[in-house]
């Protein structure tokens, strides 16, 4: 008998919540169709033979790996121009201003977009530093853009973008300065595009390469890592980051009792870390 | 917080309609940008304005011409929604006064974000 390829609405809300506490994603009722396309395959992965229901009941009953396994099904790409914009306010208004000042006299920022995804972070980062930092166009600016997955990095720098993706979060007025229209497409402009370096990188292997930054974004990404892993990472950043840099993670993730260390800084809305003197 | 839907799609309106009541807009329509004005004479001005572009009687860009010269509705957020996507297009709606640009078709997390962009966050 075939398996269940559909959910009922009570494992549908469970995953909705799931996918919202763990990774902030907002799933609404009109996008059930993208949790059954995106749980049958992982279902087939898992050789589970009662399909998402099971794998969903699994879940529910305690099953943590599978859990993350969801959340990363449809969390994977997850991204937006300018995603949750508040930590962009914090950077453009505080961060990035304090920054610029603390720099003058070397004259060069580096940050980190360390999990990129299809690139929209990094190219985020680079359209606010032209559009508010002016001075920096003769500073050494650099973003280095990692993710763990090849093509996806591969597709990021070449920063062409579907209208959908240009409608997600982007301000109109960015679009067209920072954009050029190529047949149904839109192309990130190189003024942008040279801004950001993109490499692949897993987060648990070697860091080598990369320049001391002095801001680091870790958004959505600590939930697919264990607890010791999370630490790991977050002790590796804590000594590759400038002194008084800035990292910040996703909206709904937190460092309290995951990592020690780090002074949490609430600006607004956001809370963003600065190492311990 | 009200808005006003100006598009000839009534699908489109039901469409949009959904996640304004959602973000706890109170909603008006109108399927033209002369009705548009008509309602807003009435009302009085709204927070926001999500126009389509081309409408018959009255298309979504002459309409926001005739707001943004009208001192009782100038200050009111404009979102253009339409299926022009041209870059120039784009630029000449900001220009007109828009204040932000969807281009059909969109998801209710396409608006979502763009409602955030332009101050009305959901708290």
């Amino acid at each position: 008998m075939a398996a269940p390829m559909s959910l009922d609405s009570a494992d549908a809300e469970y995953v909705r919540g799931l996918v919202h506490r763990r990774a902030a994603i907002r799933l609404d009722t009109s996008q059930d169709y993208l949790i059954e396309n995106r749980l049958a395959p992982l279902a087939e992965a898992q050789r589970i033979s009662g399909g998402i229901a099971e794998l969903v009941s699994r879940a529910r009953n305690g099953d943590h790996v599978l859990g993350v396994k969801i959340t990363e099904a449809l969390a994977t790409h997850e991204t937006s121009f300018f995603r949750d914009s508040a930590p962009f306010d914090v950077l453009a208004k505080s961060v990035l201003p304090r920054l610029v000042e603390a720099r003058r006299a070397t004259q060069a920022i580096n940050i980190w977009s360390a999990a990129c995804s299809t690139g929209q972070e990094p190219y985020s980062l680079a359209m606010l530093l032209l559009e508010k930092f002016p001075v920096l166009e003769s500073w050494r600016v650099r973003i280095t853009a990692t993710d763990m997955s090849a093509p996806v990095v591969a597709q990021a720098a070449e920063g062409l973008f579907k209208q959908l993706d240009v409608n997600r979060g982007l301000p109109a007025s960015y679009l067209v300065k920072y954009f050029d229209r190529e047949g149904a497409s839109w192309r990130i402009k190189s003024r942008v595009r040279q801004l950001v370096q993109f490499r692949q990188a897993n987060l648990m292997d070697s860091w080598a390469g990369l320049q001391r930054p002095d801001i680091v974004l870790l958004r959505n990404v600590l939930i697919y890592f264990d607890g010791d892993t999370k630490r790991a990472i977050l002790d590796r950043v804590r000594q590759t980051i400038a002194a008084d840099g800035a990292l910040f993670l996703g909206s709904a993730e937190t460092l309290l009792k995951v990592a020690t260390g780090w002074s949490p800084q609430l600006d607004g809305k956001v809370t963003y870390y600065t190492v311990q003197p | 917080m009200k808005a006003i839907i100006v598009d000839d799609s009534r699908a489109t309106r039901s469409v949009i309609r959904k996640t304004l009541l959602e973000e706890g807009f109170d909603v008006f329509e109108a399927g033209d940008g002369k009705q548009a004005l008509e309602e807003l004479k009435k009302t009085g001005p709204v927070d926001l304005a999500l126009v389509d572009w081309n409408m018959p009687v009255m298309t979504g860009f002459e309409l926001i011409n005739e707001l943004r010269a009208n001192l009782d509705f100038n200050s009111m957020a404009i979102m253009m929604v339409t299926t022009e996507t041209e870059s120039s297009q784009v630029q000449r709606a900001l220009e007109a006064g828009a204040n932000e640009y969807v281009m059909k078709p969109f998801t209710p997390d396409v608006l979502r974000e763009k409602l955030m962009l332009l101050g009305f966050a959901r708290d």
